[in-house]
């Protein structure tokens, strides 16, 4: 019998969320755990089977300079290396730190700011190593996590369509919320995935897959503007889970801008 | 000849299109909007409800009256009856080493469509070409085709997105369906009833309906000339296609993309849209495949992805593309306009982005143009 794939499972500034959505595969769980072997993964299990590995999950940014050193070590010991969820594809919430002085914020947090080792920047993995595929999401889709490791097992490319929200709305036949309520949604410019999770239950999307290809930001911006929303709600639905995202990003900061004078006006 | 069915006598048309073993579909009020569904009685009709539509808006609103059909269109469209947005082709599963295939099997279910739009039933006409009765017929269009009934309903009422009328594909059916109504609600609630082919013929000897009287046939047409009336919105037809091949490297192409949000919802809500993604997957062992069709759209860079990416990178691109199909190459390719003017592209996009206020503005400059030569 030929030895089945060895995954590893490995984690960076992160909530643990996305690794548990492997935990969570509850029916398909019995089947990952039969197409591989679960060499490293110390959320699930104590048993750590050393490199190499045939696959592994990253999940996190790096955000240390031990994370920094840490990831190349960890892509050297592995043949393919997949990237889940929005802090390890685009910095994370923590990337809210790249917009400010972490300096200053370090030492308002913490009594012995000395201690703390920590790099300016939140960043994604692929900043730092070669990555063979990035899977959206916060936190991702266990079901696009079962199709990305079975395609990898299978040598074939991952299903993971890089559309917009939208078309999962229409797939499954919901009624647009921002038509129908002008509510704010991210759909138009955010990557589908969830399979439209909160416009199922009529509320707007937050951006959780990061921005589709081809997303016209500064469109979605003017047309939340339009349905009465406000300049903060704007600047905050940008610079969220994948503030750090380049299209939001981007977004955000003319947001920003726009911002500044009213409150500068305010004061 | 026109027959007349009381409103209240609508129900015996249902129970007798399920006695006929019809499955039934049909408008309903779901999720803030009116939706074709599974229909089980004349009480899941939408009654008393209309529909208020603007550019990227949709409203639903009570009525003053009793009317089953008093709205105009919404979100889904028919083509999800014959053209699934979702559809497994075939699957394969691999046993000591021998791969065994099985094809879906097609639909046997006999399905009748209540209260089909005049546009509607030409988008259907326009899919038939491509679908079925192009050189490529899927089988599962055609078959559900072949087994559906169509009760068309009559506009008596048109939304502001409306444009049927530059497009010649309303406000009343004219061909394509087994029974037309046009309800009427005074001086009684009643509908006006026009047999369009034998299985029509049948329903209404079924039912036994009287013949419509003139002032009955008189108030219908008044009824359909109001909807002719309260459209406002237009598109100039004749010369639209070498309008839109004379301008296509125009300005107006990156202004437009600059709204657009390419997110794909017109081509989604769009009754002729046809285009499909072939889908393939595998499980973890590999020893199990199946190949799905999903509704796919000409704004997504993978609908051209070739070796090294995607041919239309840009927004401008893909927005030239679906409008100069629509209207002009789609004419090329299968002898037909691929508009009917529903108005859903217009209602259902996020940015409110109006095709035939890009047609005008592309007529517009051209006149600017000319009068400046003078």
């Amino acid at each position: 019998m030929t030895q089945k794939p060895k995954l590893a499972v490995w984690k960076f500034a992160s909530c643990d969320g996305c690794q548990l959505s492997l935990l969570d595969c509850e029916d398909e769980l019995l089947a990952v755990a039969g197409a591989v072997d679960i060499a490293y993964f110390p959320e699930a299990t104590r048993r750590m089977v050393d490199g190499p590995y045939d696959v592994s999950l990253v999940e996190g940014s790096i955000t240390t300079p031990h994370d920094a050193e840490r990831i190349v070590a960890i892509r050297k010991n592995s043949k393919k290396l997949i990237t889940i969820g929005a802090c390890a594809t685009a910095g994370g919430i923590q990337a809210l730190r790249n917009f400010r002085d972490v300096k200053e914020w370090t030492s308002l947090v913490y009594a012995h700011p000395e201690y703390i080792d920590t790099l300016a920047h939140s960043s994604p993995i692929a900043e730092h190593v070669k990555v063979d595929f990035e899977l959206r999401g916060c936190p991702i889709n266990k079901m696009q996590l079962v199709e990305v490791l079975a395609a990898f097992l299978n040598q074939r490319k991952p299903l993971v369509p890089n559309h917009s929200v939208c078309v999962e709305c229409k797939l499954n036949e919901q009624v647009c919320v921002m038509v129908t309520q002008q509510t704010p949604c991210l759909g138009p410019v955010t990557q589908a995935g969830c399979g439209a999770l909160c416009p199922r239950y009529l509320r707007g999307c937050f951006g959780c897959f990061g921005p589709k290809e081809n997303p016209n930001t500064a469109s979605m911006a003017t047309q939340w503007r339009t349905s009465g929303a406000s300049e903060s709600q704007i600047f905050r639905a940008f610079r969220g889970i994948n503030g750090y995202a380049e299209a939001f990003r981007l977004e955000s900061e003319r947001s920003e801008q726009r911002l500044q004078p009213t409150e500068q006006e305010a004061k | 000849m026109h027959y007349r069915l009381e409103a209240s006598d609508l129900e015996q048309l249902l129970d007798a299109l399920k006695a006929d073993g019809y499955a039934l579909l049909g408008p309903q009020r779901q999720d803030n909007a009116i939706l074709y569904d599974t229909l089980e009685s004349v009480a899941d009709l939408p009654q008393g409800w209309t529909d208020q539509q603007e550019a990227g808006q949709y409203k639903l609103k009570r009525r003053e009256d009793a009317a089953y059909f008093g709205y105009v269109v919404g979100p889904r469209s028919w083509k999800r009856v014959f053209l699934p947005p979702r559809k497994r082709l075939w699957s394969a599963t691999q046993q000591d080493g021998v791969w065994s295939i099985s094809e879906e099997p097609l639909p046997t279910q006999k399905v009748a469509l209540i209260g089909v739009r005049a546009c509607e039933i030409h988008a259907i006409a326009i899919q038939d070409r491509v679908l079925r009765e192009g050189p490529y017929p899927d089988p599962y269009y055609t078959t559900m085709r072949a087994q559906s009934l169509i009760i068309a309903v009559n506009c008596t009422q048109a939304a502001p997105t409306c444009f049927c009328t530059s497009m010649d594909t309303g406000p009343n059916a004219t061909f394509g369906f087994d029974l037309s109504l046009t309800e009427l609600l005074e001086p009684a609630h009643c509908f006006v009833v026009e047999v369009g082919s034998p299985k029509g013929q049948a329903l209404v000897e079924t039912l036994g309906l009287p013949a419509a009287n003139d002032p009955d046939q008189a108030r219908a047409q008044a009824g359909v000339d109001q909807a002719r009336k309260q459209i406002k919105r237009t598109l100039q037809r004749d010369d639209v296609k070498a309008l839109l091949y004379r301008n296509l490297e125009h300005a107006r192409w990156d202004e437009v993309a600059s709204r657009c949000l390419s997110c794909a919802n017109c081509t989604m809500v769009c009754p002729t849209c046809f285009c499909t993604e072939m889908e393939d997957i595998t499980d973890l062992t590999g020893d199990h495949a199946e190949r799905w069709q999903r509704w796919d759209s000409c704004f997504h860079g993978q609908f051209t992805h070739v070796h090294g990416g995607p041919v239309r990178q840009s927004t401008r691109s893909r927005y030239r593309q679906w409008l100069t199909h629509k209207l002009a190459s789609w004419e090329d390719q299968f002898g037909t306009t691929g508009c009917v003017g529903c108005g859903r592209c217009i209602a259902w996009c996020p940015a409110g982005i109006d095709l035939t206020a890009e047609v005008k503005a592309f007529r517009e400059s051209e006149h600017t143009q000319e009068n400046n030569k003078r």
